[in-house]
């Protein structure tokens, strides 16, 4: 077997969640080779290279598409070199973590290679079976892949943690042909901005402590409460959709089935039902801690520790008892 | 221009997902069933694009077995102006989705195909935990999130999803994981629709009346050339692994002493 791996970078560095898709692509089967596919333009597209080259100790090869056309990840050129890369490599798996890129590039690559992609993949049992979530989270479904090559996979990261190992010698890179890279598509869709709230916070799929408020704290300025709690613990945002939808945060904090999927250490719901939508997002985590003020709520069911109490006194509390993070 | 909508019949949000005691699938025999709450925004946004002059007819197309005239009645209640049925008793895979709007396409030529991003979320609906969101395997895809991406690529046409908010150039705001891309798509473009676009709107008692004289055609896989063909296989479908419930402290101190002593977290 031979995996293609697409891989996101951000600031010249492979993004953890490509990382896992190395690790999950090494558990496919015992002589994989395993190529890392990144695309950008200019110097930290390069230095992204140099970093996938011994990222994870799997890895065989880091291909490289430099051009002005891919410097955005549109799916359009994106889909277009994956077919290309396929017809070149031709590998029997192909694979890209189910965040918003590979989500959008992944089937519509499929499409141009005529077969069915597998997506948000949570276990991998040999090189054609694996187990999906469906229905929100409630069911676990295990399917047998009987399709022509490649094997296309979105993978859940928070199933697949990273190692802490990474490779002692870098593995070779190598430029991918574009000579025959364009054509009329690539320009039908255009990149126009990227609007994010810059934090100094880390990054929700990769906190350690995850700290979230839902409806009940009411209101955008309550969270700031919340997000002083956060800077003392070194700890990500999230939020429900309730409170992304009352407006109270911006949309990409929001967790769960149409949000984001975590995993951490801790994680901690403040004002959070537990709506199974919600539940889905955090099934995963190691310890979870709720604090509602209603005891027949939901989320004290999955938490390993709840407080009941009004959480506009219990949040200053532990803004002032927990301890300076080290 | 001519917008065509693709809707599915999914299992009604409000119904508890059961699996299967064989673990061949979930239980959809006298479940519930309704349009999928992402298609519902779908055919809002192709009727408010209509309303705003920018369109002249609303197509709702669905494809699966016999009931999804149901569901078309329903778009069609809403406002669509006309409607197709794909019929197949196969199960479709999003592939096979694709594929058969690829070539209803290719007959109607719409400029603008809409689909609901394939994922639906309920959460904090009234706080109940039973209620959720589902799909009906037979439909067009079951948490896929993949037919949009796949029939843009079949068309060569450009992609916009998630669409979170869109104005008339076509202009699509996508949520993305750093936070909302902006992007300028050339008419043709299929967009799959997200839940925050438009908040949908009640199928009057008159014009569920007027539903039922509008035209639903009828059309096979075979009449459009499109080879049903399955990829994968179902092994199983279990329950997840349920997590236990834990303690009920009394205190914050009692708190920070269990996750510093005991879960050894912070």
């Amino acid at each position: 077997i031979s995996t293609l791996v697409l891989a996101e970078h951000e600031g010249g560095c492979i993004k953890s969640s490509s990382i896992s898709s190395i690790e999950a692509a090494n558990s496919l089967g015992e002589n994989n080779s395993i190529s890392m596919l990144l695309a950008g333009s200019g110097s930290s597209l390069q230095e992204a290279a140099t970093h996938a080259a011994s990222c994870h100790p799997s890895v065989s090869q880091v291909l490289v598409a430099d051009s002005d056309k891919l410097k955005y990840p549109l799916a359009e050129a994106w889909a277009k070199l994956v077919e290309m890369v396929q017809n070149a490599g031709v590998y029997s798996h192909i694979l890209a973590a189910s965040g918003s890129f590979g989500k959008n590039i992944l089937p519509r690559a499929a499409a141009l290679l005529d077969v069915s992609p597998i997506t948000d993949v949570i276990a991998i049992s040999g090189s054609h079976q694996f187990v999906r979530p469906i229905y929100a989270g409630n069911a676990l479904s295990t399917v047998r892949y009987t399709g022509e090559p490649p094997c296309m996979l979105s993978i859940r990261s928070t199933s697949f943690p990273v190692p802490s190992e990474t490779r002692s010698s870098a593995a070779p890179i190598s430029q991918v042909d574009l000579s025959t890279f364009g054509g009329g598509t690539l320009n039908k869709a255009r990149f126009v901005k990227l609007t994010s709230q810059d934090s100094e916070r880390p990054d929700l799929g990769n906190a350690r402590i995850v700290v979230t408020g839902g409806r009940a704290l009411k209101s955008a300025e309550n969270f700031k409460m919340l997000e002083k709690l956060a800077e003392k613990l070194g700890a990500a945002v999230g939020a429900t959709r309730a409170a992304v939808d009352a407006g109270f945060v911006p949309n990409e904090l929001q967790i769960g089935q149409t949000g984001k999927i975590v995993a951490p250490d801790l994680y901690m719901a403040f004002g959070v039902s537990g709506a199974i939508q919600h539940l889905a997002g955090i099934r995963d985590s190691k310890v979870i801690v709720a604090v509602n003020k209603d005891p027949d709520a939901p989320i004290f069911q999955v938490a390993d520790y709840g407080l009941v109490g009004d959480l506009f006194e219990i949040i200053p509390e532990l803004q002032e008892k927990l301890p300076e993070k080290t | 221009m001519k917008i065509m909508v693709a809707i599915k019949r999914v299992v009604d949000y409000a119904v508890k997902i059961r699996v299967k005691p064989d673990k061949t699938g979930v239980e959809t025999k006298n479940v519930k069933m309704s349009m999928n709450p992402f298609c519902e925004i779908a055919i809002e946004e192709a009727l408010r694009i209509k309303e705003a002059g920018l369109a002249s007819e609303v197509v709702a197309v669905s494809m699966g077995p016999a009931q999804c005239v149901d569901t078309l009645r329903t778009g069609l209640a809403m406002g669509a102006d006309r409607a197709i049925h794909v019929e197949s008793n196969h199960h479709l895979y999003p592939l096979n989705v694709a594929k058969l709007l690829k070539a209803l396409v290719d007959v109607e030529k719409p400029g603008l195909l809409l689909l609901g991003k394939q994922i639906a979320e309920f959460e904090e609906w009234d706080g109940d935990i039973d209620f959720s969101s589902l799909f009906e395997k037979l439909a067009i895809d079951d948490d896929c999130n993949q037919t949009g991406q796949m029939v843009a690529g079949l068309l060569n046409w450009p992609q916009g999803t998630f669409a979170s908010k869109e104005k008339q150039t076509v202009t699509v705001d996508r949520e993305v994981d750093e936070g909302i891309e902006t992007l300028c798509l050339d008419l043709p473009a299929v967009i799959t629709t997200d839940l925050r676009l438009n908040q949908p709107r009640y199928a009057t008692l008159p014009n569920i009346m007027k539903a039922k004289s509008k035209p639903i055609k009828k059309v096979t896989p075979n009449e459009l050339n499109v080879q049903i063909r399955s990829d994968i296989e179902v092994v199983e479908v279990t329950e997840p692994p349920k997590r236990k419930a834990g303690v009920i402290l009394s205190s914050v101190d009692e708190l920070i002493d269990k996750l510093k002593n005991e879960a050894r977290v912070i």
